[in-house]
């Protein structure tokens, strides 16, 4: 078989990890809830379904066994014989912890320590042994995770080899004590609705033959008069001597899809009696008897390591004594049962598939916080793909149209051909927006780790936290959200580190006990600001100042505005060792969080007041976003001005303008005094037009302020695809990105908040005498 | 050779499941549910199909139901795909109409083998 | 060495086309795309060339160096052109027929960059094995000791071989962020 199974491991990863997230979230949402939906603890059990058949199909024998406990308990609660316990939950979530590391592992190609989940397996071995199948009680919990060292190591091991049994025995285990040919008699009835199952008895007298010399003796003393025959029935019954070294099982598992629909019995054919086909009773039921024996020997391993409730044990034996009928009459409550979620099922549809649409978003981020797994790959809606191919069908019809014209082309088809290209520049267009789109995605992704993450740390420091999100559906290019995961993370901790209270002391000030983390995500500008706000006790600017002294931050002297005060936090150095928490002190401090979001082109700000809490902005540039962006021409350059900042454009009339203190030439727009920016001043290059008098202004505002740009002229309003011009250069004043325009030649976009800056820095400047 | 129709809520179950019977040089189709196997199946014709019992929107042994409801999907071959060893499962399935059932973790050759078996 | 240093016949194809016709590429040793700046000889590491393309205006960027001439687009990505003849003050900065640009790319831990460099003509493949490659002496001329790898004697001509990773490094005269 040439099949390379490690072409499938990277997706197997990724499906891993979205399962593990859904499974999480299905966890969490369990836990809220006072009912518990069973389309949520399908969920889980499918999760951990999934990776169970994947990894052993795959051989990844370490996921294989963990997932198989896992598995065995979920289906225990999907079959309503176990209560889910927060403290199950907990273990629970745990699991997804212990499996995303593992799979972590095998995608780095790293072994994976067994030891790590061992702690988690004993809890579950002991809860699974736990046979009143009520939840495990906290202490004896609690015992296990103590046990965690000196466990005992021989009954995982051996529960994990009866696991690792049952999953890797690819063929059932043989036991040819002889390999002398032998001669087999085989009686087979099937029942007459044998065939409404797609089982064609050729087919197995195939297979039979394919062991050795096969005889086949057809009875048809059943077969009704022809009228009465009906197409889908089987009334014929066969006899049939094998001679072959095989023994019995293997004849069996010929059968093995059949054995409730007919009578089977194989025996050892002695040479005396061997032509004789009879169809005697008693034979057949000592066989049957024996064949029992075997069958119950067959699955002993299979009953011990997959069933530790005696039930199933004996359920099992039921099946193999029991005829087709019995079978069929067992089934029928069983199948009410089985039924029972679908209905709740069809109704949850949509809202499930919001969880599995946020399940897919949650995936690339989710990944261990210790190591940041940046995966290639991308999961993308289906409905971008549809879209896409559905751009590119049209492109093709309009790539056949102007191909046509174009073999026999002469003038009349001039109109033709001009519409054509319209159309192809049309198509273009879309397909390229589309195809951008594929990169964004909704911040869900990087919010969705929260709620574990809050209901973790409030456990861990006994502060109630309420965490509310909004905004989740801003999308934001790939790349930036896999870089701001971490330090949101650090930024939201430390919310709940320092900035809630315990709740004692939140009564005490007279707040609810319950703390509030809110986060929100906007498109702002061309940006999108991400807020992580705490109605806890605030910040203190005099105290931050007075640590910074301390510290060495700044000198006692220093005059800092408050804004810079709070800048202080971001300094190297600010926080240190002695202050560091079990929680925010991960080895990362505020500086590391800022420094990271400054190589995303971003920014970060705080407003904090003493006793009412905080809020943290952290400005992102949408990098590979696509903007509406004014294209303006200043000289031979054509920039690009984000529509959003526009406030409007207009011809300058000589007579609102105003030259104020010396250098400053303001424009009176309404109400307003706008500062008039010469771009080409700005940029020191050439423009066409200098003079102010019926020049073309463009009116922005950013940063709480309007300016006016002067421009050659107003060009096109279309979307560009920002790209950016620090991958290879630098970061530029007053340019926020670059994109490529239409022929292939490149605009600079502007940053007018970089702009606005610039301007009002450069104005102070030239208030004193400038240097050279 | 073969049309096969293969239902998986698991894309890579179903890849695997896919690129195995490629290499016979089977036609395969997939689908990621029951529901979604259904109008798959009722828009086509298939040889044999190979589905997975758990699944959302609908189970493999519904969509078996289903199927055999069908006149042209009557004498298929259906094989579930299964890890659970319980038998309650199996029979569960046979009632329902399946031809026979395939264990998860499944080995290549076996795979071909049993469809090669069911494809006469 | 017996490499001759000559002008490679330079066959324009079309605007952004180069076949560089008469330049032979030799296996064994380190090779190096040798270029020409007015009448300097200059070598760079030749698996760092990722294409040699025309000259062609790039869009200006503001209030940038002189020797930045600004930026192109390659392939989709934004890619800064740099003159070197004015970042090393070599002679003029003329734009002729075959001036061209070299874009040379690294890509290691340090760092990841690929920036385009306007040279007068792009000259041949010179091999140099390390024995060959003679440390640059360490007073005058105009390009800083930390951009020269070396040095390589071809017949009467001398190659400085130039070192990319310092090449593409934005940060001297005051050029780094901040």
């Amino acid at each position: 078989m040439s099949i390379d199974l490690k072409q499938f491991h990277q997706a197997f990863f990724d499906e891993s990890y979205e399962g593990l997230d859904s499974m999480e979230q299905s966890l969490l949402a369990l836990s809220d809830e006072d009912e518990t939906d069973p389309e949520l603890i399908n969920t889980i059990f499918r999760a951990a379904h999934s990776i169970k058949g994947g990894s052993a199909t795959l051989g990844f024998g370490e996921i294989a066994s963990f997932t198989h406990v896992l598995e065995t308990l979920l289906d225990e609660v999907r079959e309503g014989q176990r209560k889910l316990t927060a403290e199950s939950i907990d273990l629970l979530l745990q699991s997804c912890d212990a499996l995303r590391a593992m799979v972590h592992c095998l995608e780095q190609e790293t072994p994976i320590d067994v030891n790590d989940s061992k702690p988690l397996l004993d809890a579950f071995e002991a809860m699974l042994n736990d046979s009143g199948q009520s939840a495990v009680s906290e202490p004896q919990q609690k015992e296990v995770q103590k046990n965690l060292d000196d466990s005992d190591a021989t009954v995982i091991s051996s529960a994990q080899d009866a696991i690792t049994q049952t999953f890797f025995s690819g063929d059932d285990g043989e036991q040819n004590d002889d390999h002398g040919e032998k001669r087999w008699k085989i009686v087979f009835k099937p029942e007459p609705q044998i065939l409404l199952t797609g089982n064609e008895p050729l087919r197995i007298f195939r297979e039979l033959e394919s062991m050795g010399d096969l005889e086949v003796h057809a009875h048809t003393d059943q077969v009704p008069n022809f009228d009465q025959i009906t197409l889908d029935e089987c009334f014929i019954h066969w006899t049939l001597f094998l001679t072959s070294n095989v023994d019995q099982d293997e004849i069996k598992s010929a059968f093995d899809w059949v054995l409730d629909e007919c009578d089977l019995d194989i025996t050892l054919s002695e040479s005396g009696d061997d032509d004789t086909v009879d169809t005697d009773d008693n034979v057949n039921t000592e066989t049957r008897l024996q064949q029992d024996h075997i069958n119950l020997d067959n699955r002993g391993d299979e009953i011990t390591a997959e069933d530790d409730y005696g039930e199933s044990a004996s359920d099992d034996l039921e099946f193999v004594r029991a005829s087709a009928s019995v079978v069929a009459a067992k089934v029928i409550p069983e199948k009410t049962t089985a039924k029972k979620p679908e209905p709740s099922a069809a109704k949850s549809t949509s809202a499930k598939a919001i969880s599995e649409s946020k399940a897919i978003a949650d995936k690339k981020v989710t990944a261990p916080e210790s190591a940041q797994s940046s995966t290639t790959s991308i999961r993308v809606g289906i409905d971008k793909v549809d879209n896409l191919i559905n751009l590119v069908g049209e492109l093709v019809i309009t790539q056949s149209m102007l191909s046509e014209l174009g073999n026999n082309f002469d003038l009349e088809k001039l109109e033709r051909l001009s519409h054509g290209l319209e159309q192809l520049k049309q198509n273009t267009r879309e397909l390229q927006e589309n195809v951008m789109r594929i990169r964004m995605l909704p911040i869900s992704f990087a919010f969705n780790r929260f709620p574990r993450m809050i209901r973790d740390l409030s456990n861990k420091t006994g502060k109630k936290v309420d965490l509310i999100m909004s905004g989740e559906q801003t999308e934001l290019d790939k790349t930036v959200m896999e870089q701001i995961g971490d330090p949101l993370v650090h930024l939201v901790r430390n919310a709940i580190d320092h900035g809630l209270e315990m709740p004692e002391e939140r009564r005490a000030a007279g707040k609810n006990e319950t703390g509030k983390i809110h986060l929100n995500a906007e498109h702002k500008g061309g940006n999108i600001v991400i807020k992580i706000s705490d109605d806890g006790r605030g910040m203190d600017p005099e105290k931050i100042r007075a640590k910074a002294v301390e510290k060495g931050v700044i000198d006692a002297e220093a005059e800092l505005s408050v804004a810079e005060i709070y800048d202080l936090i971001f300094e190297p150095g600010f926080s240190t060792a002695a202050e560091v928490s079990d929680l925010s002190g991960r080895g990362v401090g505020m500086d590391v969080v800022r420094r990271n979001i400054k190589a995303l082109g971003g920014r970060i700000e705080i407003d904090s007041e003493v006793g009412r809490g905080t809020k943290i902005y952290v400005h992102l540039p949408l990098t590979l976003a696509i903007l509406d962006g004014q294209l303006v021409r200043v000289g031979r350059e054509v920039y690009i001005i984000p529509l959003v900042a526009i406030v409007e454009s207009l011809q300058i009339k000589s007579e609102l303008v105003n030259r104020v203190s010396g250098n400053m030439v303001l424009y009176r727009l309404r109400e307003d005094n706008v500062p008039i920016i010469p771009i080409h001043k700005e940029f020191n290059i050439q423009a066409d037009n200098t003079a102010l008098d019926n020049a073309l202004l463009v009116v922005v505002e950013g940063e709480g302020c309007k300016i006016g740009l002067l421009v050659d002229d107003l060009l096109a309003q279309q979307q560009v695809v920002i790209k950016s011009l620090e991958t290879n250069y630098k970061r530029v004043d007053g340019i926020s990105g670059a994109t490529i325009l239409g022929d292939g030649s490149v605009a600079l976009i502007l940053d007018i908040p970089g702009i606005i800056t610039n301007a009002s820095r450069s104005r102070r400047r030239n208030v004193s005498p400038r240097a050279a | 050779m073969a049309r096969i129709l293969i239902v998986d809520d698991s894309a890579s179950m179903r890849n695997m499941v896919a690129a195995t019977l490629q290499s016979a040089g089977h036609q395969i189709k997939d689908a990621a549910d029951g529901q979604q196997a259904l109008a798959v199946a009722k828009a086509d014709r298939f040889d044999a199909v190979v589905t997975d019992l758990n699944m959302p929107v609908m189970n493999g042994i519904d969509l078996t139901k289903q199927l055999r409801a069908i006149p042209n999907y009557k004498y298929t071959p259906i094989l579930l795909l299964t890890t659970e060893s319980s038998m309650d499962k199996k029979s569960l399935g046979k009632t329902a109409g399946a031809t026979g059932w395939l264990v998860k973790p499944f080995n290549p050759e076996k795979l071909l083998e049993t469809i090669k078996k069911v494809l006469g | 060495m017996d490499a001759i240093i000559e002008v490679a016949e330079i066959n324009r194809l079309d605007k952004n086309d180069i076949s560089l016709e008469g330049i032979d590429f030799i296996s064994g040793g380190n090779q190096y795309l040798t270029f020409r700046l007015c009448e300097e000889h200059y070598g760079v590491d030749i698996l760092s060339v990722t294409e040699i393309r025309g000259w062609d205006e790039p869009t200006l960027i503001p209030n940038s160096p002189n020797y930045v001439k600004g930026v192109i687009n390659l392939r989709g990505v934004i890619v800064p052109i740099l003159d070197l003849r004015i970042r090393f003050q070599i002679g003029e900065a003329s734009y002729t027929p075959t001036t061209v640009v070299i874009v040379l790319a690294v890509k290691n831990d340090r760092m990841k960059c690929t920036m385009g460099f306007v040279v007068d003509a792009v000259s041949d493949v010179l091999n140099a094995n390390s024995q060959d490659i003679k440390s640059a002496p360490s007073f005058g001329g105009l390009v800083a000791p930390q951009y020269i790898q070396g040095l390589v004697n071809v017949g009467a001509d001398v190659v400085t071989l130039l070192n990319v990773e310092q090449l593409l490094k934005l940060d001297d005269e005051g050029l780094h962020y901040e």
